[in-house]
């Protein structure tokens, strides 16, 4: 009896002490979201995607420039990333089979994963920015495809581990060779897990401010030239909203808005994704 | 619980099974001799197995888990080659051929050695495509003879009338029984000379087990098949011989009556009885 109540009191305590916690979270979460849709719907018109971010202390302008830049680098970004870390995921997951070599790439490639992004982007300052002596697009979309890569390797090791041998050796039993076995079972039995890792790469590098900072820097001007610096959302963010400005201030809650619509809505493809691996 | 006393249906069983063909006419398909596996680890899990598989017949392998007799299905087809490390020697013929040779191609080897698992394996593809994937590794056909050969498969596998109205529709997507037959519609759509068996009914419910077991009875009249079992009353019923094995030996290999009414070794009569295992 008092062994009993004592579980219900201890059960009690710690169940209130988790949803306590669960609300502390979701409060500052919905607060940040409520205030973002606040002053980023008010800012929200077809302006912002139809002119350039204006200059200081006048009236108008959008985010056409920085949406753009975005775009093209973290489109280049991921167009690169993505092959290159299924393939390294492959090896890494399929073929290395405990070589050192390949259990230090795994360990460096996790480093990697949580390295700071103002590291990364110091880094391709170094390399590709100081040679050539100016900021380019180009080195924003290498620092952007430098983040992307390590998730992408990692998810494509993890989804490919999940992949039973059962189905490996069911396919070597027909005499399917090695990388039709890959190609066309293993891939597809994980294709729609890898796509999810592809995603919340995307989403991870949508957002990322500090790779940009030292690379593509940013442009007030609309430029297609991937050789000079480009305009980009988080970057405009950054400066816009802490500037005197209300009208530049007004445009950084719409890009705010913008990016967080983006990264939510790549969350939500992803996870309907890794719902349907599941099932 | 004395089968040799308990069980007439089972005698009857085995008798019968003997009766439709005459497999010791049959020829000797497989061949092993004086063979020794081992693991990477040095375990030595096959310790001198001879014995001979007959073409058109069925060869049960029976004992207590962890006797070695997966593993020996699994150097029929080297799949066992997937892993490195692992060693064996001796021989295996088939059809008079050493295939444990260095220089035998082993895709060529596997997709004339079928092999169906305990659990079932289907392919993320669809129904059709799971057959139709086997078919053409090796063969070059117009698509109209593909389509007869997976139609074939499947009512040979009596899955047919169950899915060719969903035939383009995911093989995950089938019940388990449904899953296994498919993936043994898919290992003798390739037309192999030779079927493994791995324990296939061992995760089916009892009405999908009858259904594989009949399955089996069919086949046998076309194929040298090897299969493992847990289940007694499956060797005495689906067999015409039987393998007896017990820590890496072949302590018994008759034809399947005798193993299973008149037992030669004692462990073996332990074994069918119920007695350890």
């Amino acid at each position: 009896m008092s062994i009993s109540s004592s579980r219900k009191t201890t059960n009690a305590v710690m169940l209130g002490l988790a949803v306590l916690a669960t609300v502390v979270g979701l409060f500052f979460l919905a607060a940040i979201l409520v205030t973002l849709f606040w002053q980023g719907l008010s800012a929200l018109s077809p302006r912002l995607l139809l002119e350039n971010t204006p200059p200081p202390n006048s009236d108008g302008g959008g985010l056409l420039n920085a949406i753009f830049g975005s775009v093209v680098m973290t489109f280049i970004a991921i167009v690169v990333a993505t092959p290159v870390g299924i393939l390294a995921g492959t090896y890494l997951a399929e073929y290395s089979r405990g070589s050192r070599i390949a259990e230090a790439a795994k360990f460096i490639n996790d480093v990697l994963l949580s390295a700071p992004s103002i590291i990364i982007g110091l880094f391709v300052y170094t390399i590709l920015v100081i040679p050539f002596g100016h900021f380019s697009a180009w080195s924003g979309a290498a620092a952007l495809g430098l983040i992307a890569l390590p998730v992408i390797n990692r998810t494509t090791q993890d989804m490919l581990s999940l992949v039973p041998s059962a189905l490996r050796e069911a396919a070597a039993a027909l005499g399917t060779p090695r990388w039709k076995t890959m190609t066309h079972v293993v891939y597809r039995a994980a294709r729609s897990g890898i796509l999810t890792g592809v995603l919340l790469a995307l989403a991870r590098i949508t957002g990322e401010t500090a790779p940009l900072l030292f690379t593509a820097l940013n442009n007030q001007f609309f430029s297609s030239d991937l050789g000079g610096p480009m305009a980009n959302l988080p970057y405009v963010i950054y400066q816009f909203a802490t500037s005197a400005d209300p009208n530049w201030q007004k445009i950084a809650w719409g890009a705010a808005l913008l990016i967080t619509l983006a990264i939510l809505a790549l969350n939500i493809i992803a996870r309907s994704l890794a719902g349907k691996q599941q099932s | 619980m004395d089968m040799l006393n308990s069980s007439p249906e089972m005698r009857a069983a085995a008798a019968a099974s003997n009766q439709t063909g005459a497999p010791m006419e049959q020829p000797i398909k497989v061949e092993i001799k004086d063979l020794h596996f081992y693991y990477n680890n040095g375990f030595e899990a096959l310790k001198g197995i001879n014995l001979q598989l007959r073409d058109k017949t069925v060869t049960a392998f029976i004992g207590p888990s962890g006797c070695g007799k997966s593993t020996l299905l699994r150097i029929l087809n080297r799949i066992y080659d997937l892993y490195p490390g692992q060693r064996v020697t001796g021989e295996v013929l088939l059809d008079g051929r050493d295939i444990l040779s260095k220089s035998e191609d082993l895709n060529r080897l596997r997709s004339r050695i079928g092999m169906v698992f305990q659990k079932p394996t289907p392919f993320p593809m669809s129904i059709y495509e799971n057959i139709a994937f086997g078919i053409r590794l090796y063969e070059k056909l117009p698509k109209s003879e593909i389509d007869g050969r997976v139609e074939a498969a499947l009512r040979k596998a009596a899955l047919w009338d169950e899915v060719k109205e969903k035939i383009n529709q995911s093989g995950l997507g089938l019940s388990g029984g449904q899953q296994q037959r498919l993936c043994i519609a898919r290992a003798i759509a390739v037309k192999p000379s030779v079927l493994l068996l791995d324990e296939p009914a061992s995760a089916l419910d009892p009405i999908s087990t009858a259904k594989v077991e009949e399955l089996i009875e069919e086949l046998a009249s076309d194929y040298c098949i090897a299969i493992v079992t847990h289940n007694m009353q499956q060797a005495a019923r689906a067999s015409q011989f039987t393998a007896f094995m017990y820590l890496g030996e072949l302590v018994e290999f008759n034809r399947t009556d005798n193993i299973f009414t008149a037992p030669a070794n004692k462990r073996t009569q332990d074994y069918v009885t119920g007695r350890f295992g």
